[in-house]
């Protein structure tokens, strides 16, 4: 077997491997500076709490209009943010934090939509939901990916500034613009917006991966936001690139096969990055 | 002239009321602390003035100051230490009056955010990682951050805790300079002697105002005695 064969040739002969590829590294490159920012913001949970929070949205309107990408993209990102507002609610007016609010309403949501597919679908409809169809993307998901990959780099970057006062000093934000509830609720859409054109490639379970994965792995590796956020994008296109060719050659599933590939650069990083222990850390232990 | 009128003002949490029957000016210039036991509504009131809560009732008027004219220094344990930006990218965010959102930062801003860090004493702490830095490095830059807000009025929560007693003195030096430049100043603190020989006027408070005006008055036994009595009345009906 010649390099060519094993690393081009997948791509260069089938389309569905061209597609998959053009859609995990739009993917990348927009849902991986988002998990960067859910790490800083100790949100990795979060993350996956949101995925399972679209559920019913995606499962809904699966049922009412069969596999079409639109609907299903509109019914998600109206359940993930539905649950992020009312958790924030709670969260605000009650004596609940955000975890446990959070929590209670993803869990709410999760079973609706697992009761939704069971009352009207098989198994095989759940588990295509849950884990993707990265290899049946057709060209529709494509531009819905790479619309929402292209929104998500602009508005970060409108944002960056404010994003990066209300992560660091919330209350410094609130005292000098107006801006701070504006930034946090963007940010929370701009999760659920990846999210939801995650679980189209990956499905709800493995698009979160794709987030904190590269994320938590760059994180080992720098300590500037910006570099941080290009790093976790490029180890997200090559593991996206490495998992499927091994999904290709070892005929597993496609979506685990690129988060297991994160996973291996995540403890690699973790077992040989030298970064000494920030100084913080040493601080408290000292 | 007044800076911040307040009248009749309670402010609170979640319907919960911190503190109240808040009536009184803090004039424009003035160099004021708020002192009081833990739990008494001080940092409170510097979260009303700083436009952060809303009153619960009566209201606060800011006769010549405009909202962003107010630089608000929060409690050291309110700033995320453990995300990583630089000592320069923390203190740059004070050009946000300036700047705001979008506007890049010009080489003059660069110029001016270096001099505040000498200002300081973080001349070399530029490029650290501000999780690197110690309680009262920390504190040295926002106040860098702070001289860089360029604000009117200057509110600062407990400016002084867990800091050694030299940068102490070296921040209160900055104060000093801040309320002869005309600046309204109010800092909530914990220690009478230190109050005693920088501040010329004293707010007590325990849920409510004890004491208001020049501090030498409002620091005396009597008032400090009226606080424990008002603590102690609590505790008993509580």
């Amino acid at each position: 077997m010649t390099l060519y064969d094993l690393l081009i040739a997948p791509f260069a002969e089938l389309v569905f491997m061209r597609k998959a590829l053009v859609g995990t590294v739009a993917l990348s490159v927009s849902s991986c500076p988002i998990g960067v920012f859910m790490i800083l913001r100790r949100m990795s949970l979060a993350g996956d709490a949101m995925s399972h929070a679209i559920l019913p949205g995606v499962a809904g309107a699966f049922l009412m209009f069969g596999l079409s990408i639109l609907p299903m993209t509109i019914g998600g990102l109206v359940a993930g943010l539905a649950v992020a507002l009312l958790a924030g609610l709670v969260s605000r007016n009650t004596i609940q934090r955000e975890d446990s609010s959070l929590a209670a309403f993803y869990l709410i949501s999760l079973a609706c939509g697992v009761a939704l597919i069971s009352a009207r679908g098989s198994s095989v409809d759940l588990v295509h939901i849950l884990f993707g169809t990265v290899l049946a993307l057709n060209n529709q998901s494509l531009v819905l990916i790479t619309g929402v990959s292209s929104l998500t780099l602009i508005v970060l970057a409108g944002v960056w500034r404010a994003l990066i006062a209300e992560c660091l000093d919330p209350l410094f934000l609130r005292s000098v613009s107006n801006f701070g509830p504006v930034v946090h609720f963007t940010f929370l859409a701009l999760v659920v917006l990846n999210l939801v054109a995650g679980f189209n490639a990956l499905g709800t379970l493995l698009s979160v991966g794709l987030m904190i994965l590269p994320a938590a792995t760059a994180r080992f590796w720098t300590v500037r936001v910006e570099t941080m956020c290009l790093l976790a994008s490029l180890i997200g296109v090559v593991s996206g690139y490495v998992g499927l060719v091994l999904s290709y050659h070892f005929n597993i599933a496609s979506s685990p096969a690129i988060i297991l590939t994160t996973g291996v650069v995540y403890i690699a990083s973790l077992l040989f990055s030298r970064r000494d222990f920030p100084s913080h850390v040493e601080r408290k232990f000292s | 002239m007044a800076a911040f009128a307040l009248d009749n003002l309670a402010l609170g949490y979640a319907g919960h009321i911190a503190v109240s029957q808040l009536n009184g000016t803090f004039a424009s210039g003035s160099l004021t602390a708020i002192v009081g036991p833990n739990g008494s509504g001080k940092s409170t009131v510097l979260k009303g003035l700083a436009g952060l809560l809303k009153p619960i009732s009566g209201h606060i008027a800011c006769h010549d100051i405009e909202l962003h004219d107010i630089a608000y220094l929060p409690q050291v344990g309110e700033v995320d230490v453990s995300f990583p930006v630089t000592v320069f990218d923390l203190v740059s965010m004070g050009m946000w009056k300036k700047r705001g959102l979008f506007k890049p930062h010009t080489a003059a801003d660069h110029d001016q955010v270096l001099n505040a860090l000498v200002q300081v004493g973080l001349k070399d702490f530029g490029a650290s990682q501000i999780a690197s830095l110690s309680g009262g490095q920390l504190q040295r830059a926002l106040f860098a951050r702070l001289i860089l807000q360029d604000a009117q009025a200057i509110l600062l929560d407990e400016p002084f805790t867990a800091i050694d007693e030299n940068t102490s003195e070296g921040l209160m030096a900055l104060i000093t300079e801040w309320h002869k430049q005309g600046r309204t100043i109010l800092a909530v603190l914990h220690d009478f002697n230190f109050v005693r020989r920088h501040f010329p006027r004293t707010l007590l408070l325990a849920k409510q105002p004890v004491a208001w005006g020049a501090t030498a008055d409002v620091l005396s036994t009597d008032n400090l005695m009226e606080v424990q009595r008002l603590l102690e009345a609590r505790k008993s009906s509580a």
